[in-house]
């Protein structure tokens, strides 16, 4: 059974500690600009949505990858990065259709979860459990349950 | 540098120029950032007789040192000019992601200087810094002037702005970022406004260095756990928000009622933090590096006051509730979006619409002034119609937009107003609670609460439990409480965050952060240098200790009703104590040992001799 990061963003505050977890994780200070995970916010809704990588099965970026920098080892998960092969072509930032891979010239770098080896930063530090990193089979339990709750107290109600 | 950017940027709008300059360290070391850097960077530049709406007059917008990290709800900035309300220096901060942002383009303080000949916005990209024509956004209400700056910029760009109260000078106009976070007392808006500057939109991409990372990082998840486990911090704040107090400050009969005449407000449940959260809250928001998210989303669903947006915060829900007489929250809600929107501070609003209220029930003014409104307590659209009228100055408006001191005076009746220093007090009956009283009377910035929030410990016995109806230990209360803050804001901290972390915290936060090592006395000591810093620049303003003071009605008129009935505040007993403790002298002057002692003694000297000379 393997983890995925799981966003609730009707949970999110949009209070961005998950983007200066991860690039305080990353490296050793804060450069949001360089987090693999950033906080989208609608002021006039009040709505706020992290996003990062979702380590797609089929992955694009790793598809157009021309030299394996991106790869996956067999039945794991995670998409991994290894920056000595990269040749800094950028495909892979054009090929993710979420805009989650990202270059970054101060590192000269491609920016992607790592889910920071099985322990993410980013939901460690989310201070109200926007995100989770959980089985991927019960990912979507907590969002059922909402929901299986409303069935009951419409139906209770009926 | 560590925990600073190491660079302070300069723009006047009179002479379109932009420069750069190295943060000077030893301020740094010894002022933090945020209110202290601000404050000494400005106090460096600008006379303190200087005329607030003039273009001598500076802002200076800045960070600290824990904005931009992930400190424990420590992502603020301050700003920093003389206050045209009151005359005196004006700190107003805000949270969100405005000062973040600013840090992460490279600066510690950004000071605007001069005045534009026409509207301009500033848009500032890391280093590169363009003042741009604002002619088309000139009128726009905040979040309109948002939306309009982001397309001309960035689409994540983060905008600081002034609607159309700060325009027109309205002399408790807020500064306003992401739409909903103000920068909200003393006028900094009309500052704003004064100088031609609509808006700053700001993208940065640099780092905030830490001097000791798994040091910071160790103390960051210490104070996290410790406000996660306060039952303020942790639980009252984030699940109700600030208005969770209308109740407990009712219950204690010091929740100032109709224009401070009466401490208690019988149906103030409905307009408290459970009212909210079952009728209007959309969900929780925080600022930037919050763990508290005390920000409330809301939505008014009432079709006669329907809106979208934020708030109110426990002060707004007071000013227009309790203190107009109203207990209809969807009118009060409304009222307070609208502040947000029009870049108006809903304190001195709401309390200004008080005094007004007063005035008109006792037949000093009449609907020949109001243009046939009447405006007797109670009514709950009356406040959304004035606040509209407020932030646009039209008809009664234009005059209510000078703060209620000059409204009043203006009508020969300056006792009406509540007010300490012409600044509109907040929502806690001085009366009834001794200590915040002594808050308001002192604080540098006029009738405020923030600056010395000794509510903490009178009424929610956070860390300590004293009797909020007595004076004892107030003066001592009251100076720790104004010294840790002083710190505390000039960190770049939230105020909430001592809901649960304490001056060890704090000081293993910055000494880790910045490499440079502050005991929990140092750090203590750089907030009570920030004080009497502060304190200098009022007194060079020509404020003496006869300013000290409350308004009459308050040391002369017990509370009516409720529970703290017969109460009457006890400032002028308080007062002597204060000075002493804080080693002034018996008119509030600190005395040259003292300077020396902070190290104010070179660096205050125009202002001292200023001081010394009104003395």
């Amino acid at each position: 059974m393997s983890k995925v990061l799981m966003i609730h963003p009707e949970l999110c505050t949009g209070c961005s500690n998950c983007a200066l977890a991860c690039s305080f994780k990353h490296e050793g200070q804060f450069r949001p600009a360089a987090s693999r995970v950033h906080v989208f916010t609608w002021e006039r809704e009040g709505f706020s949505v992290p996003i990062m990588c979702q380590q797609c099965d089929t992955a694009s970026c790793m598809k157009v990858c021309p030299t394996g920098a991106l790869h996956r080892v067999k039945g794991e998960t995670l998409v991994q990065y290894e920056c000595g092969k990269c040749i800094g072509c950028r495909m892979c930032t054009i090929a993710c259709p979420f805009g989650n891979a990202v270059y970054d010239s101060v590192t000269e770098s491609i920016l992607k979860c790592d889910t920071c080896d099985g322990d993410p930063s980013c939901v460690r530090m989310c201070p109200v459990h926007a995100l989770e990193f959980v089985e991927d089979n019960i990912s979507t339990r907590a969002r059922k349950r909402a929901f299986a709750n409303k069935l009951k107290t419409a139906v209770e109600g009926a | 540098m560590f925990g600073w950017s190491g660079t302070i940027l300069r723009v006047n709008l009179t002479t379109g120029a932009v420069s750069t300059q190295p943060t000077n360290r030893k301020d740094a070391t010894l002022f933090l950032g945020a209110r202290g850097l601000g404050d000494k960077i400005f106090m460096d530049e600008v006379d303190a007789t200087v005329d607030p709406l003039s273009p001598e007059n500076n802002l200076v917008f800045s960070p600290g040192p824990f904005t931009g990290t992930f400190a424990p709800s420590g992502g603020r900035y301050h700003v920093v000019t003389k206050s045209p309300l009151t005359n005196t220096i004006a700190g107003a901060n805000s949270g969100g992601s405005f000062g973040p942002e600013l840090k992460y383009a490279g600066y510690d303080a950004l000071i605007i200087e001069g005045k534009a000949a026409k509207p301009v916005y500033l848009w500032i990209q890391d280093d590169k810094v363009e003042i741009r024509d604002a002619s088309h956004l000139w009128g726009k209400w905040v979040p309109d002037t948002t939306d309009m700056v982001r397309a001309e910029t960035d689409s994540g760009a983060k905008v600081a702005c002034i609607g159309p109260a700060g325009e027109k000078l309205a002399l408790f106009a807020a500064i306003m970022n992401e739409m909903h976070r103000a920068a909200g007392r003393g006028g900094v808006g009309a500052v704003m406004g004064s100088k031609n500057l609509k808006a700053i939109a700001v993208v940065g991409s640099k780092p905030v260095r830490i001097a000791e990372p798994q040091r910071f990082f160790d103390a960051v998840v210490k104070g996290r756990n410790q406000l996660f486990a306060h039952p303020v911090g942790g639980k009252g704040l984030p699940t109700y928000g600030t208005e969770v107090l209308v109740n407990i400050l009712n219950e204690i009969g010091s929740l100032p009622t109709r224009n401070f005449q009466d401490g208690y407000f019988p149906t103030a449940d409905k307009t408290g933090g459970e009212a909210l959260s079952a009728n209007q809250l959309v969900r929780p928001k925080g600022c930037f590096s919050c763990v508290i998210s005390c920000g409330r989303v809301t939505k008014v669903k009432d079709p006669k006051y329907a809106r979208e947006g934020e708030g109110p915060e426990y002060e707004a829900g007071w000013s227009y509730g309790a203190d107009c007489g109203i207990d209809n929250l969807d009118a009060i809600t409304t009222s307070n979006m609208l502040c947000n929107e029009m870049g108006l501070d809903p304190i001195s609003v709401g309390s200004t619409i008080a005094c007004a209220m007063e005035m008109f029930e006792a037949g000093l003014i009449t609907t020949k002034d109001t243009g046939g409104m009447d405006l007797s307590f109670g009514n709950p659209d009356t406040i959304v119609k004035l606040t509209e009228m407020i932030g646009l100055r039209e008809g009664i408006g234009n005059q209510l937009a000078l703060g209620s001191y000059r409204f009043a005076k203006l009508y020969g009746h300056p006792e009406y107003s509540m007010t300490v220093k012409m600044q509109e007090m907040p929502a806690y009956d001085p009366r009834g609670v001794q200590g915040i009283g002594l808050e308001y009377a002192t604080c540098n910035r006029g009738g405020c609460h923030v600056k010395g929030y000794t509510i903490a410990v009178e009424v929610l016995g956070s860390g300590a439990k004293l009797d909020p109806r007595v004076t004892k230990d107030k003066p001592a209360l009251v100076k720790i409480f104004q010294d840790l803050t002083a710190a505390i804001d000039a960190s770049g901290g939230c105020i909430f965050g001592t809901f649960g972390m304490g001056a060890d915290n704090y000081a293993e936060l910055i000494s880790s952060l910045t490499g440079i090592s502050y005991s929990p006395e140092e750090y203590i000591k750089a907030g009570e240098r920030i004080w009497n810093m502060e304190r200098l620049f009022n007194l060079h303003a020509g404020f003496t200790d006869k300013d000290d003071v409350l308004p009459l009605r308050l040391t002369t008129q017990p509370i009516k009703t409720g529970p703290a009935k017969g109460e009457v505040s006890h400032v002028p007993e308080m007062l002597p104590e204060y000075y002493k403790l804080r080693g002034w002298d018996e008119h509030g002057v600190p005395t040259q040992k003292k300077l020396e002692e902070l190290e104010l003694a070179e660096i205050g000297a125009t202002q001292a001799a200023g001081a010394l000379a009104i003395a």
